[in-house]
């Protein structure tokens, strides 16, 4: 496991190579696609330098509980609106999932990187989130934009900056 | 003899119901996974399938969802002839299910439209289907089912000249492909013939049938073990990271067809697998 903090370093982000498991301790970002459309279509109502965002749309807490369950929701979907957000300084995505190829090829252009979080840990993930606050489109409810804090969230890289995805580098996982 | 089922009777065991299942894996499923875990020679598969479980363990523990996506409630409803309903079955199920996603702060995934996409903010309406039959109770089959697996789902009206073989080679390729983005490992319903709505409703209903069991006839239950085989030859394993354990079972219900067709359907469900028999 390799410990990371956000915001993340590009020296750092560039070494990763697909398959390495990481831990993520930082800030980050919540959104999904009707978020997403909305940076689109209505403008980016946060600095996104340098940001990670996790595509992720949580049940709502219990009393008592700082998120629901929050486990990753699939990429694909959002990849319409990716290579905007690269393109704007966004660094780094969680999700799940195969992304389209002009999402790889932003990612590379941008330098950099894709980590996927298992799909349905909604419960075990929210153990990772410690602290979460609706930034923007309040309307949207579960699909609102979060700004959260996060501790040791486990992820692996499945596109790093150069392009070598999971998915396609199955053979030769090392 | 007429027998009344009180609409308050339906509501309470919708709501129990959308909650236990949202919370708690079912628990065939969970004792799979774990003994997957010794199958598996991936470590990335072994850590997966341990994650699976540890998660399973959490949601049960503190009752909260194993998953976020506590989906959209599709329910199996068998009337008997002899029941007198207080309200129409739409009503009283919506109402468990509003209840039942409120108080166990599941979260509301359903949007009025298609385009306009404004949520409902009480994850109803519930996608019901109704069949009449002899007796005096009403079961219901409900399930949770995410989209993140839905949307892999597909429908192929095949030409009856179609050897069963090509059938089988598209549709791993196509289930193989689509995997990845369905949370595996994965339950897998086929629906062959009837009509093109009959087959897709046939795929989801035949993930009922117990995980354990194949179809008696076995033609069928062999086209289940080739395509199981096929997807678990992929490499594609729990949440795509490589592993022998892609597909857990792959069951087929058929029904006659007409002499110009053979559709079929493809329902595919995550690991996620969250359902309940009700009897009223």
């Amino acid at each position: 496991m390799i410990e990371l903090f956000t915001p993340f370093s590009e020296e750092i982000l560039c070494a990763l190579k697909p398959f390495d498991k990481v831990l993520i301790t930082g800030k980050m970002y919540i959104a999904r696609d009707q978020a997403h459309k909305r940076m689109f279509e209505v403008g980016i109502p946060i600095d996104i330098k340098n940001q990670c965002i996790y595509y992720c749309g949580p049940s709502e807490p219990k009393k008592g509980q700082i998120i629901g369950s929050a486990g990753p929701t699939s990429s694909y979907r959002m990849d319409k609106y990716t290579p905007y957000l690269l393109d704007k300084g966004l660094k780094a995505m969680i999700g799940k999932g195969k992304r389209s190829n002009f999402v790889i090829d932003s990612i590379v252009k941008n330098k950099c990187i894709y980590f996927g979080a298992i799909g349905g840990l909604g419960a075990r993930l929210s153990k990772c989130i410690k602290k979460q606050s609706i930034i923007a489109y309040d309307d949207l409810g579960t699909e609102a934009l979060r700004e959260i804090y996060v501790e040791k969230f486990p992820a692996i890289v499945i596109i790093n900056c150069i392009g070598n995805s999971i998915y396609e580098s199955k053979v030769t996982n090392e | 003899m007429i027998r009344t089922i009180k609409s308050d009777d339906i509501i309470n065991e919708i709501s129990r119901a959308c909650i236990e299942c949202a919370c708690n894996l079912d628990k065939k499923a969970y004792s799979i996974y774990k003994k997957c875990i010794d199958v598996e020679t991936n470590e990335n598969a072994k850590y997966v399938l341990s994650e699976l479980i540890y998660n399973a363990d959490i949601a049960s523990n503190e009752n909260i969802p194993l998953c976020q996506d506590t989906g959209m409630v599709i329910c199996f409803a068998e009337i008997g002839i002899n029941v007198h309903l207080e309200e129409p079955l739409q009503s009283s199920i919506d109402k468990g299910v509003r209840k039942g996603f409120a108080d166990g702060y599941l979260r509301k995934s359903i949007v009025n439209d298609p385009f306009n996409r404004i949520n409902t903010q009480d994850n109803t309406p519930s996608a019901i289907y109704t069949d009449i039959v002899d007796g005096s109770e009403l079961k219901i089959n409900l399930m949770l089912k995410g989209f993140g697996s839905e949307n892999m789902g597909f429908v192929k009206m095949f030409n009856p000249s179609e050897d069963v073989n090509v059938i089988i080679n598209y549709l791993s390729d196509k289930i193989i492909s689509n995997a990845v983005n369905a949370c595996p490992p994965i339950f897998v319903g086929i629906g062959i013939g009837g009509t093109m709505e009959m087959a897709a409703l046939l795929s989801k209903k035949v993930l009922f049938r117990p995980i354990d069991q194949n179809n008696k006839d076995s033609f069928y239950s062999a086209m289940e073990q080739k395509i199981k085989d096929n997807i678990n030859n992929s490499n594609v394993g729990p949440s795509g990271y490589g592993g022998k354990t892609t597909v857990i079972s792959v069951a087929i219900e058929k029904y006659p067809t007409h002499i110009a067709g053979l559709p079929v359907a493809v329902t595919i469900q995550c690991h996620a697998l969250r359902h309940k028999e009700i009897v009223i």
